[in-house]
């Protein structure tokens, strides 16, 4: 509390001073930027987590780049057809350069793909995206790829956007450390990386001869600050130009900062509740008088009955500081493969009571609702939030929150034989992909270690029906075909089942110094191209 | 002396190697560091190659045994986060946690002598109550708020120091200083002063103590009537023998400086260890928290060597040697 506290008072005291030093750091081309988070490592191909991702991509290009709204877009490769069923043709750009001098061509893709499922350190690899479907890849000529799967891979230019490209340069064996130390950091990308010192800065220097969009600052300093106070501090104290995460307790006050700017857009990220939906009597789940019962979330009535018990724009108004939108599917507007037809559940307690009566609940029951407290934006505090609502329509409800580390281990699912130790839970999932395939196969698919569904699935949601409009989805070559058939998934699965609950999408909030403006990205990374002062 | 010495070292071998058990043992019950490391999107196969390449599909025994046979080669293992040794990360973040300890320690006593032996000298007097006063809001008030309140002052409001962050480093004796540079020394000072609050408070209020007790004691009588000056009784016959505590309890803050500096550093960016240990126990990074908290209890022994060390230096009377029962 004291850090609220003393946040009230020094934004005040701020703006009282109001003559805050205008740094003069925009005019030289350099920009210093506060993050909350730091990569693990500049390998591209070490850990597939965001704070890595968005490093990369300043070093590194893709054969296919995702813009601000994770929309496809040529990369490296200037264009992509599927010339049959099963075949995917990639022509690769000819004037591309990498930092060292050498050029790029397909044999740099032929490493990369065999480098990136491979590496022996990976904490999290790229193989589910460069050979996932059973890809094999096949150099034509210098610049032109040739990817085939055994089955119609619809997903083809998506999974390749994920890859960072590597200079075959680098050698066999090289892994991170040389990436960390700056001699094997040689990409495509925008900006060279000068040097990386881990938790203290991160430099980076443009890229004269990229071969896109020049960006503009010239030099970039990447400072990590964990601490949210102290990064909103040192924006205010001009040592950085721009930050990230700015919580949402100090949006409202930041907005009226003249010397101050935000940017604020929806992310991929959709924070929901997951249910058991697979034992038969759920952990935690008794009658009000302590004694056993059947599990009640297997019944769809039940699960109907607590989302409309949630009233989803209170939380946004007063737990999100209405930094929030509603959710009533996995992916927000404007996203390939959504439904029209989900709305986000309306808050009727009296139907939700209904609801419970027919499904045999009419004095409700007790539950404890798990979620942690340091992963998502306010969680513990949304967990309390929507205790108390489920306690007023009878379910009574114990918020029980705790940090990440514990949390995900004891949320955690191996498969109906070993279920997760919660049956009740608040979860957030973002779609790196930028559709509702991945959320699909592994929130809400039928546990199949095979194939790979269901790694997510905590609440074990099984329903046959969806699981083949699923898999149809995954074979149609044929966008809109594709899109339909997603949605409708999503229908079956999040609609008729409510196999999970959707709560709200987060919305990311940056801050910038007066004059400089950023583009809002859904996929949550902050990317020194996207901030410009005009 | 040196078997006083060599002693002390061998029991302090079996405090690390016990500790070793212990922490290995602990940071196994808690969490899963797969899980926490593993991108959202990975498969079961994915997850299960992970689990493997970082050794954690065998029992827990057979971890720690290969944990010991590597530790006694000097290896402690690699960190799960970054990959790399876990042992050349701590020594990499080890200097600017080392100097900001340093400087803080120094901060206390350059503030906290002279404060506690004018209090203890002029009890009654209205500058000697501010000091008393000062020193119970250094102990009460919380790290964090004050570290935050400094921020906004004197980095926010008055824009005189950087609010976070280290400053230009340069190289003296092959570790990366910055209280040789200029830039180095404005980041340095707000965070140190942090660091320094409860410490300065603690010696301001031993020391007084010290020279309450000390001043009505013969010896000083017995100088005073030998007509050594005012100012030599206090710098040598006082100082020296109320010298002991201070030097017992800055010792051992010493150490806790270097271990637990963790909110300060986290306040205010700072590199180092405490950052990195707060970090790891949040990412379940075990290989760095069992290598930190070995490295820390090393810290401890040694500081608590040089403290007895010290103690038959100022006092004479205090003979090095084991207590035999």
């Amino acid at each position: 509390m004291y850090l609220r506290k003393s946040l009230k008072l020094g934004v005040a005291a701020a703006v009282l001073a109001a003559v805050m030093p205008l740094s003069a750091a925009n005019a030289d081309g350099k920009i210093t930027i506060g993050l909350g988070s730091e990569p693990t490592s500049i390998d591209p191909h070490f850990h597939n987590l965001g704070p890595n991702n968005q490093i990369a991509q300043h070093i590194f290009s893709r054969l296919v780049e995702q813009d601000e709204k994770q929309r496809l877009s040529p990369g490296l490769a200037e264009s992509w057809k599927a010339i049959n069923e099963t075949t995917w043709e990639f022509k690769l750009r000819k004037d591309v350069k990498f930092h060292d001098g050498s050029a790029f061509n397909a044999d740099d893709v032929m490493f990369t793909m065999k480098r990136a499922p491979a590496h022996p350190n990976a904490r999290s690899s790229f193989k589910l995206y460069s050979h996932g479907g059973g890809k094999v890849y096949k150099k034509i000529d210098d610049y032109t790829i040739q990817v085939t799967t055994p089955r119609p891979y619809p997903l083809m230019a998506t999974d390749l956007s994920t890859i960072h490209i590597v200079s075959n340069e680098i050698g066999d064996e090289t892994w991170e450390g040389e990436f960390n130390n700056g001699k094997a950091a040689i990409g495509t990308g925008p900006y060279k990386l000068v040097r990386w010192i881990k938790g203290e800065v991160l430099q980076l220097s443009r890229y004269d001869d990229y071969h896109g969009e020049k960006p503009e600052w010239s030099v970039v300093e990447i400072k990590p600050i964990k601490s949210a106070p102290s990064r909103l501090a040192a924006l205010l104290a001009g040592d950085v130009d721009f930050i990230d995460s700015v919580p949402t307790v100090d949006i409202a006050r930041l907005k009226k900062d003249p010397n101050l700017s935000l940017s604020q857009g929806v992310s991929n990220r959709v924070i929901y509740l997951h249910l058991d939906q697979h034992r038969d009597v759920a952990p935690y789940t008794t009658a009000k008088d302590g004694s056993e019962i059947k599990n009640p979330f297997k019944d769809v009535r039940v699960r109907r009955a607590i989302s409309k018990a949630i009233n989803r724009d209170l939380i946004i108004d007063r737990v999100m500081e209405g930094v929030a939108i509603k959710a009533g599917q996995l992916l927000p507007e404007g996203f390939f493969g959504r439904s029209d037809k989900l709305m986000p559940e309306e808050y009727d307690a009296a139907g939700a009571k209904k609801l419970l009566s027919e499904a045999g609940y009419p004095d409700g029951f007790k539950t404890t609702l798990f979620g942690p407290n340091d992963r998502y934006i306010n969680d513990a505090k949304i967990v309390e939030a929507i205790a108390q609502m489920l306690s007023r329509i009878g379910i009574d409800t114990t918020p029980e929150t705790m940090p990440k580390s514990v949390y995900f281990k004891r949320a955690k699912n191996r498969g109906p034989e070993k279920p997760p130790e919660f049956g009740f839970v608040l979860v957030g999932w973002g779609s790196g992909t930028g559709e509702p395939s991945s959320p699909l196969k592994s929130l809400l698919a039928t546990y199949n270690k095979d194939k790979g569904y269901g790694s997510s699935n905590r609440g074990l949601h099984a329903n046959p029906k969806m699981d083949a409009v699923l898999e149809e989805a995954l074979a149609s070559v044929d966008d809109d075909k594709r899109a339909k058939l997603l949605a409708k998934a999503t229908e079956i699965g999040v609609g008729e089942d409510v196999g999970i609950i959707p709560l709200h999408y987060q919305v990311n909030t940056w801050a910038a110094k007066k004059g400089l403006t950023y583009v809002a990205r859904t996929d949550e990374r902050t990317l020194a191209m996207g901030i410009s002062s005009k | 002396m040196t078997v006083f010495i060599i002693r002390r070292l061998m029991q302090s071998a079996i405090v690390v190697f016990v500790m070793s058990f212990l922490v290995f043992g602990g940071v196994n019950i808690v969490g899963d560091p797969v899980e926490m490391m593993v991108s959202d999107e990975a498969d079961q196969e994915e997850r299960e190659r992970v689990i493997k390449s970082m050794g954690l599909d065998k029992p827990w025994y057979i971890q720690y045994g290969k944990f010991v046979t590597n530790a006694l080669q000097g290896d402690l293992g690699n960190s799960f986060v970054y990959g790399e040794p876990a042992l050349q990360i701590i020594v990499q973040r080890m200097p600017a946690t080392f100097e900001l300890a340093f400087v803080s320690l120094l901060m206390s006593i350059i503030i906290g002598i002279p404060f506690g032996v004018w209090a203890g000298l002029f009890p009654e007097r209205f500058s000697s109550k501010l000091i008393m006063s000062g020193s119970i809001v250094g102990f009460s008030l919380p790290t964090f708020w004050v570290g935050l309140m400094m921020i906004m002052v004197f980095a926010v409001m008055l824009g005189w120091l950087p609010s976070t962050g280290r400053g230009d480093t340069v190289i003296v004796f092959g570790m990366e200083l910055s209280f040789f540079t200029p830039d180095g020394l404005s980041h340095i000072f707000l965070p140190a002063l942090n660091l320094a609050l409860f410490n300065t408070s603690l010696v301001i209020r031993l020391t007084r103590a010290g020279v309450r007790e000390a001043i009505h004691m013969d010896y000083i009588k017995f100088a005073r009537a030998k007509g050594l000056s005012y100012r030599r009784v206090i710098m040598v016959h006082l100082m020296k023998n109320i010298m002991i505590p201070v030097v017992t309890v800055l010792g051992l803050e010493f150490g806790g400086l270097i271990a637990f500096s963790v909110v300060t550093e986290t306040v205010f960016a700072w590199p180092g260890m405490g950052k990195l240990i707060i970090e790891s126990i949040q990412n379940l990074d075990r290989p760095i928290i069992v290598a930190y908290l070995m490295i820390i209890v090393l810290v401890f022994v040694v500081i608590n060597l040089v403290v007895d060390i010290l103690y038959s230096i100022l006092d004479p009377r205090v003979r090095l040697q084991d207590v035999s029962s």
